[in-house]
């Protein structure tokens, strides 16, 4: 007996099939296209500030010149696409409304990054290592030296990220522990970072704090912005990007936002067709 | 011939370091090329796993330990233990506890001499590469695991439970919610004000939903089995967002390497 | 004593640091500081612990020649020779380590994480499917969000923006709460657990 030809019908579903099981490396070429086209044609595109990037904004306005902030990079390489572009923004702030910062990090990468922000940005606003800003650098503990920093900084830190020892850097004179700080501005990739903060010295010495994290840590930071436990909070590159549009600093943030679209278009798309062919499966089943 | 391959590569490298060394070469400009041939090599495994990813795979696993070590060494090991401990070497006092035939008779003492317990506890832990003596170990793991249980203990009890409960407790309707309903405006405005009259009552019953669904001494039937399915979809509309923004995150990682690539490496953008 | 004085230990560290919040007193005080830099000390060694048993089982590989054993000294090598140029030359910028650390280390550890935007594309397309009323839940609010977070989410409509925001800090916020509670009963009672010499499976053999 002859078997019966394919309908019309039959050669769509077989395709879409098909479809659903392309080599893998074609998604990565769509994908990596998504990226590089936005890239290489520098496309911008305007965007709206939200509300908790304009919280920390805001939060950093109302500091009196003069005060010090304590600046906790804890993040590394890994994370830079996301975090260091709100470092640049958050410093460049920073050193705009004459606030005086103290870095550290509680990640061994952390300093040198922060490091290089400083030689970058300070000579912008004639800033003086020492004077206007200074580097503490890395020290291994975590929550450990989170409550010992609330203490006592020249404890934890007995010299600085270039080795000068912590009484002979002017600016920290009067500066004994975080208590003497206005604000606790935190950028986490991770643990530990900004919720141990919270946890440790926010809420047990009553020093506000806001910060950065990366995209994949931000949905869990919302209970802490609705308890006011978090002034302000940018969330990954998108984040940064608002913070540079808000400093008028475009940067990394502001250059990956039509990327960053197009993939996130492709990925719906993506999303929906594989979905709308899984029902037209299921229903012919 | 084996040996050709290993010497071209100690060739080309001992002619890399002397062109920088001489000054022919930027340091810059190498150090931007290496590191794009080492992006080049890891993406590489995006088509398939291959000996250059894994040699840049190892290489990397080596560098960032070698990186971490000597991070430890000059800013906790030198500062925090060993030079308090030379410094204080060179002010020993004895203190007198009792003579014998008018030889005084004391035990020596110098500032942070207690630093010699963590410094004692630190190297008891390198105890476990010996099946014999591996039980030392166990002091130095309880004294740190002591230490962060208990500050996890304090840090998760007043800064999650004690204040979100506390941010929980918020009227039932937000004030002045349902007065900005019969505000006007067009059909969006009209939505977001029906949104914030359902703001509150939501994040209450969120709450409590989530909550329900996590206790399991009794089991989910009836009104708790209702409530604690409501909990699932505030569950599942939490893990939407989240992989919503872990796809954020995961491409801006992306958009980081290839601005770089084009822009550092290939100078095709500013 | 082998398993006493580490209960003994941890139950001492940890009381002082959980009675170190409701008692301010210098004779809590102190000695909870003290217990606090020395754990910061001890957290060092545990870290070139980590880091000597990578060796250890390189070192070992490469001795047998086992499978893979020239990756592995590549790695060695790696290590040996960033340990020689940290320690012995110093961190500081400007020097043989900071370049090795720029031009090597970050754009290796950037590009190994970069990697995983393809896989989560790949993986949303090849497995993410609306198979019950929960998973479409969680599919629509990630769709919504995906558009809302970016640029291209305003000029599809104006209000994604506003809207992504209420998914964020109303139902969002309320399951990431109770994740939360959940998560702080769950540490505390943990933590007690092991204070309290209860739970000793971090003592591990020996």
């Amino acid at each position: 007996m002859m078997p019966e030809p394919a309908t019309t019908g039959d050669t769509k579903a077989g395709i879409l099939t098909r479809l659903l099981r392309v080599d893998r490396r074609i998604l990565f070429i769509i994908i990596f296209l998504c990226v590089a086209i936005p890239l290489l044609t520098g496309a911008r595109m305007k965007m709206t500030v939200t509300p908790p990037v304009k919280g920390l904004y805001d939060a950093i306005d109302r500091l009196e010149p003069g005060s010090t902030v304590w600046l906790a990079a804890d993040y590394d390489p890994g994370s830079m696409p996301e975090l260091y572009p709100m470092n640049i923004a958050l410093i460049d702030h920073l050193f705009s409304r004459n606030i005086k910062v103290i870095s550290a990090s509680l990640w061994a990468p952390g300093p040198p990054l922060s490091q290089r922000i400083f030689e970058t940005i300070g000579p912008k606003y004639g800033k003086t290592y020492g004077v206007d800003f200074v580097n503490l650098g890395f020290k291994e503990g975590r929550e450990a030296v989170m409550l010992q920093v609330a203490e006592d900084i020249a404890k934890t830190f007995p010299r600085d990220f270039l080795d000068t020892p912590y009484d002979q850097i002017p600016m920290l004179q009067e500066i004994r522990n975080l208590k003497d700080v206005k604000m606790i501005v935190a950028i986490s990739a991770g643990y530990p970072g900004i919720k141990e903060w919270i946890q440790q010295v926010g809420t047990r010495y009553a020093v506000r704090i806001g910060g950065g994290v990366t995209a994949v840590t931000a949905p869990e930071m919302y209970p802490y912005l609705q308890s006011g436990q978090l002034v302000g909070l940018l969330a990954g590159m998108k984040g940064a990007g608002e913070y540079e549009q808000l400093v008028a600093r475009p940067g990394l943030g502001t250059a990956g936002m039509v990327a960053q679209s197009s993939v996130h278009l492709m990925v719906v798309i993506f999303i929906a067709f594989a979905n709308v062919v899984f029902l037209i499966e299921k229903s012919r089943k | 011939m084996k040996l050709f391959k290993p010497i071209l590569i100690l060739v080309v490298l001992a002619a890399l370091v002397s062109a920088v060394a001489s000054g022919h070469l930027s340091s810059r400009i190498l150090g931007i090329w290496v590191a794009a041939l080492l992006t080049i090599s890891i993406f590489s495994f995006l088509y398939k796993d291959n000996r250059v990813y894994k040699l840049a795979e190892h290489l990397f696993i080596g560098i960032s330990a070698g990186y971490s070590v000597s991070l430890e060494y000059w800013n906790v090991f030198r500062p925090n233990l060993w030079n308090p401990l030379v410094q204080g070497l060179h002010q020993v006092k004895m203190s007198h506890l009792f003579s014998i035939g008018g030889l005084s008779i004391g035990l020596p003492h110098f500032p942070g001499m207690l630093l010699i317990v963590p410094f004692a506890l630190g190297i008891m832990l390198f105890a476990r590469f010996s099946a014999r003596l591996t039980w030392l170990s166990r002091w130095s793991i309880a004294a740190m695991v002591g230490s962060y249980a208990g500050l996890a203990m304090i840090g998760a009890l007043q800064g999650d439970l004690v204040a979100q409960v506390k941010a929980n407790m918020i009227p039932l309707v937000a004030p002045g919610s349902v007065a900005a309903l019969g505000a006007g405006g067009g059909a969006d405005a009209r939505f977001f004000a029906f949104l914030g009259v359902l703001s509150n009552p939501l994040i209450i019953f969120g709450l409590i939903s989530t909550l329900v669904y996590f206790f399991f001494s009794r089991e989910h039937k009836g009104g708790l089995g209702v409530v604690s399915r409501v909990g699932v979809w505030f569950l599942m509309i939490s893990f939407g967002a989240s992989f919503g923004y872990t796809v954020m995150s995961r491409v801006s990682l992306l958009i980081g390497r290839l601005h770089f690539l084009l822009s550092d490496w290939l100078r095709v953008i500013r | 004593m082998r398993t006493e004085v580490p209960v003994a230990i941890a139950f001492v560290a940890g009381m002082l640091m959980i009675v170190s919040l409701f008692v301010p007193h210098p004779f809590v005080a102190v000695p909870a500081g003290v217990t606090r830099s020395w754990a910061i000390i001890i957290t060092a060694f545990a870290y070139v612990l980590g880091v000597a048993n990578i060796a250890r089982i390189s070192l070992e590989t490469v001795r047998r020649r086992s499978k893979d054993w020239e990756y592995k000294a590549v790695l060695l090598a790696a290590l040996c020779i960033m340990m020689v140029l940290g320690i012995g030359l110093g961190v500081r910028s400007g020097g043989a380590f900071d370049w090795a650390y720029q031009n090597l280390y970050i754009p290796m550890q950037s590009t190994m994480f970069s990697l995983l935007a393809f896989f989560i594309a790949s993986a949303a397309y090849r497995a993410f499917r609306a198979r019950s009323v929960e998973a479409t839940l969680l599919l629509v609010t990630a769709a919504i969000v995906m558009l809302g977070r970016v640029p291209i989410g305003e000029h599809i409509w104006g209000k994604f923006p506003d809207l992504t925001e209420w998914i964020m800090e109303v139902p969002n916020m309320a399951a990431k709460r109770g994740i939360m509670i959940g998560a702080a009963l769950g540490a505390i009672s943990t933590g007690l657990k092991m204070v309290l010499g209860l739970e000793r499976s971090y003592l591990g053999g020996g």
